[in-house]
């Protein structure tokens, strides 16, 4: 016998189900307790750098897009400063919250964000990471959220020093992480849950 | 310079254990079929997007949010069902109380019926009760708030298939990779063992881990009974070794 190790487990996760706009999006639903839903905003005044659009779909296995999904992204300012409690190299942009929420549009699901261009942000080793934000999808059928990254396919040289997108195994997949430039200026970023363009899920 | 006398600093977060946390694909949730990735997750140490997380203040927080009884009541009124109070502590996988965090909840009603315009049972709905709330842990990491123990309810997958009364979760933490959501189950609910989606968990011990058992020291008397649910997030490796590289 050995002491024992008094480490807790996580709580096991569960799917969002098919009401979790009630929970984190209830202006969405129509019902108004709070007044607004978070993360609707990621501006709160003039933010620096460059704003952008991005707008992206969910689609399940037979290509069909889901309608009750829910997306967060999370990313740093234009600087690369998170406006996060724990940021310790410098002072984010006070006016961008780095967080955002969308329930996708309540017929099509089309998901956008109205956010800036991430600055690039240090691996653990020092290396830079290419600019990139974290996204998280949560939905009915999905019994954990599954992280990615939003990588911009016009970042062709940081990319291609990236840490974590040059140790991909199967590069053929990396498209399925970038975000595209479209006609009217905005970014693409669609998220394939499964088939031959499902995205790259990260265990993080 | 030496480290000796320098505390350990929070390093990045604990992988999540897969083998405990429930598969993508459970066939017998049948929506999970098609909505669940074949490919591996591609596996690598957190950096700062995910040790960084949005903030939220106390400040945010109306007086009502963390009361479903009356959050959506007109003036006077409450909701209809059985009165509760749900607490419990945040904690992280080391034990450590997490303050300021973030949690959401929403629920059926008594009847259970949720207030959403794709919802189709036919159990009324309470012109009372909105269905959602929210707080921040203080800090300790304790919660709690007020609401009705919503009902069980049919939901199509198999042909007679009812979830176990529950309430939903979503929990933000202080790193993006602690986001977690989560259903909490109610002690003695004979459905929880015919629930797919309580069945996509792995083990007894993980479905207890989601089921609140009554708390009768918490009570109010001649008011509402109380369930307790501690919610765990993951941690993070305490370190020495702050300017070790970490590479892959």
């Amino acid at each position: 016998m050995t002491q024992k190790l008094d480490y807790l487990r996580e709580s096991p996760s569960q799917t969002a189900g098919p009401y979790v706009h009630i929970g984190c999006t209830p202006n969405f639903t129509g019902i108004d307790i709070y007044g607004g839903d978070l993360g609707t905003s990621m501006k709160t005044g003039p933010v620096q750098g460059t704003e952008i659009t991005i707008k992206g779909t969910v689609f399940d296995g037979t290509g069909t897009p889901l309608r009750d999904a829910m997306v967060e992204i999370w990313q740093p300012d234009a600087a690369g400063l998170f406006p996060s409690a724990n940021e310790t190299r410098g002072t984010p942009d006070p006016n961008f919250t780095g967080w955002g929420r969308s329930p996708g549009d309540m017929s099509t699901g089309e998901f956008t964000f109205e956010t800036v261009k991430p600055g690039a942000v240090p691996f653990p080793d020092g290396r830079m990471q290419a600019p990139h934000i974290t996204a998280w999808i949560v939905a009915r059928g999905i019994n954990i959220g599954l992280h990615t990254r939003i990588y911009f396919e016009d970042e062709p040289e940081a990319n291609a020093a990236d840490p974590i997108l040059s140790r991909i195994e199967h590069q053929n997949r990396i498209p399925t992480l970038l975000a595209r430039k479209q006609d009217d200026g905005s970014y693409r970023f669609d998220v394939h849950l499964q088939g031959p363009n499902e995205t790259i899920f990260f265990d993080i | 310079m030496s480290n000796v006398n320098t505390p350990p600093k929070a390093g990045g977060f604990i992988p999540r254990d897969r083998l405990w946390q429930p598969d993508a694909l459970t066939p017998p949730y049948k929506t999970s079929v098609k909505r669940s990735p074949q490919a591996a997750l591609l596996s690598f140490p957190t950096t700062l997007s995910e040790e960084t997380s949005p903030v939220f203040g106390h400040s945010m927080l109306g007086d009502l949010d963390n009361d479903l009884i009356h959050n959506y009541a007109a003036a006077g009124e409450s909701a209809i069902g059985p009165r509760i109070i749900v607490h419990g502590r945040v904690l992280d996988e080391n034990g450590r109380g997490v303050p300021g965090a973030l949690l959401e909840f929403w629920q059926a009603n008594a009847g259970g019926r949720y207030r959403h315009k794709k919802e189709s049972y036919l159990a009324a709905l309470d012109p009372n009760f909105g269905g959602c709330g929210r707080t921040i842990t203080a800090e300790d990491g304790s919660y709690e708030f007020r609401t009705v123990q919503p009902g069980p309810y049919p939901w199509p997958n198999g042909m007679n298939d009812w979830r176990p009364a529950h309430i939903h979760f979503s929990i933000f933490g202080h790193g993006f990779a602690q986001r977690l959501i989560t259903q909490m189950y109610f002690e003695g609910d004979p459905h929880i063992k015919l629930c797919p989606i309580v069945g996509v968990l792995k083990s007894q011990e993980a479905v207890d881990a989601l089921t609140a058992p009554l708390d009768m020291n918490r009570t109010v008397p001649m008011d509402s009974r109380a369930f307790k649910f501690d919610i765990v997030l993951r941690g993070q490796r305490q370190t020495y070794f702050e300017n070790r590289k970490e590479g892959l």
